[in-house]
């Protein structure tokens, strides 16, 4: 049944979701690189940006995507000067149970903003055409799964340049392998830092807009869910290195698209179930990740 | 009279309420070579990582010539023209030599200059520079530890224990390579356990104890057995 159902409409949009989830993964993976924090809130960027999409859906597309971007950056920035730079060296966990709180203070605030006009929901249809379906061989792909595969594979091959080949980048990655002796050498932290984060809000922006075109009716608890699907598959992954981070996002959202796909149309609430109930085997098996290679220890991070 | 490069006045560093460093008061001239040596847990580290900024001074003065630098980041200290070789060398595995190297010029001031001038001196590195620098050996590597410090055309450079877990020929390596360093007029402050050594090396040599500093030796010193012996009972 399960091989039945593995047909090429479910493989392509399988592969949508894990291009999606793997752009999320990237976002926070980049941050955690060099904070060490796991930012919980990072669904909320990309939600805050689906409510610029929405409330700018009026205006032409490029202006609003523009909007989107803007608001997207500028609350990341906010987030790190306001929240994680005066708790920067705090342990991990306290770290963690702030972005919880910010990630809930956010969606509070979105709800106080949404409920204005009596209803929960903003529709954001300025980029609802990407929806329309193209036929390839027989199989309908949706133009927002070109998209997103493309713009995935394009944004993760911008950062590896920009970490392979440029100075700022060589400056994140040794930041993310040791950052007391990156900054003993003169690199400085608050630059370093400001790069993830501003990477990190582009990529959730991109989400923003993808998501958007997928799921056009934007609700506080916008991305909430995937953000935890994504952090679970970072973890699967091995949060330690960002490339295994990454595949970690990519292969938690192919998982969930191959299972929505194997699943009866009526069973689909099991989702969520049979995808955790994936990951805890992966845990048990390779507790230090998925793809964290031979080096057992799975903690060293380079 | 010889202009002070690297100054400590009244330097007190504590752990909570344990003094690491009390009032020490430390001089390098310009182009000079002071060592630092003493037993385990007398301060020495402790005084590099005040130096650079990793720990809070709690009271005294840091200065480099004219400036202050008590308070500021590692990273203010090192763009100042303060550069650290740390206990263990500290490479990034995993990175190509000469992007351990690139890292060095982070520091420097005048923009991104060459590394030609760290190859000749080291041209091994230049061999390797493509490779894996964890892939080296425990010399190569610690060479590559000064190579990164001296990239960014420091004032003065820190060594915190440079000759610690290397095998004998590469302790040589490590001391020739000073000596090479000392004739480009690079101000140098030495941490070392190899005490005869460093005091025959030196132009001073500080013995600190129990965060104090107990007496100075000059390299004649360290053919006097009796001195040495008492520099490490004080």
């Amino acid at each position: 049944m399960i091989l039945a159902a593995l047909d090429a409409q479910t493989l392509v949009d399988a592969v949508g979701l894990g291009a999606v989830y793997a752009l999320m993964a990237v976002g926070i993976g980049l941050v955690f690189g060099v904070l060490r924090l796991v930012n919980f809130a990072y669904g909320q960027l990309v939600m805050a940006g689906a409510y610029t999409l929405a409330f700018t859906a009026e205006r032409p597309v490029a202006v609003s995507v523009a909007a989107c971007f803007l608001v997207v950056v500028a609350l990341s920035l906010a987030m790190e000067r306001a929240v994680f730079r005066p708790l920067r060296g705090h342990s991990p966990a306290v770290m963690l149970v702030t972005t919880f709180a910010i990630a809930f203070m956010l969606q509070a605030l979105a709800l106080l903003v949404d409920i204005r006009d009596g209803t929960i929901g903003e529709p954001a249809t300025s980029v609802a055409p990407l929806n329309r379906a193209v036929t390839v061989a027989g199989v309908d792909v949706r133009k927002v799964t070109i998209v997103a595969v493309v713009v995935a594979v394009v944004a993760l091959a911008l950062l590896a340049l920009l970490l392979v080949r440029t100075t700022i980048g060589l400056h994140m990655r040794a930041a993310a392998a040791d950052f007391r002796t990156a900054r003993l050498l003169g690199v400085r932290a608050n630059r370093v830092i400001g790069s993830a984060v501003l990477l990190s809000g582009l990529l959730a922006a991109t989400v923003a807009v993808i998501l958007t075109v997928q799921f056009p009716l934007v609700t506080p608890d916008f991305a909430l869910r995937d953000t935890i699907v994504v952090l679970v598959g970072v973890v699967v992954g091995g949060i330690d290195r960002l490339w295994t981070a990454t595949l970690g996002g990519f292969t938690i959202g192919f998982a969930a698209g191959v299972i929505n796909g194997a699943l009866p149309t009526d069973q689909t609430v099991f989702l969520p179930s049979a995808v955790f109930a994936l990951v805890i085997l992966v845990l048990i098996l390779r507790p230090a990740g998925l793809f964290a290679g031979s080096r057992a220890a799975g903690i060293e991070r380079v | 009279m010889a202009e002070p490069a690297l100054e400590l006045r009244g330097l007190e560093v504590r752990y909570g309420p344990v003094p690491a460093v009390r009032g020490l008061d430390l001089r390098v001239d310009r182009g000079e070579i002071v060592g630092l040596i003493g037993p385990n847990g007398a301060g020495k580290s402790t005084t590099l990582h005040a130096i650079m900024g990793l720990l809070p001074a709690h009271a005294g003065e840091v200065r480099l010539g004219a400036r202050a630098l008590r308070a500021a980041t590692p990273e203010a200290v090192a763009r100042a023209g303060v550069a650290l070789v740390p206990e263990g060398r500290r490479i990034f595995g995993g990175f190509t030599v000469e992007e351990n190297l690139r890292l060095g010029l982070a520091a420097r001031r005048d923009g991104e200059g060459g590394l030609d001038a760290v190859y000749e001196l080291f041209p091994i590195l230049r061999e390797y520079r493509r490779r894996d620098a964890g892939a080296l050996s425990g010399g190569q590597q610690q060479q590559l530890a000064i190579g990164r410090a001296l990239v960014a055309n420091p004032d003065v450079l820190l060594l915190d224990e440079p000759s610690l877990g290397l095998a004998p020929m590469a302790v040589d390596q490590v001391f020739d390579t000073l000596g090479a360093i000392r004739e480009r007029g690079v101000t140098i402050l030495l941490v070392e356990q190899r005490a005869q050594r460093t005091v025959a090396f030196a132009d001073r040599t500080h013995v600190l104890a129990n965060g104090e500093l107990r007496m100075t030796l000059g390299p004649s010193d360290a053919g006097d057995t009796q001195r040495m012996i008492a520099a490490y009972l004080a």
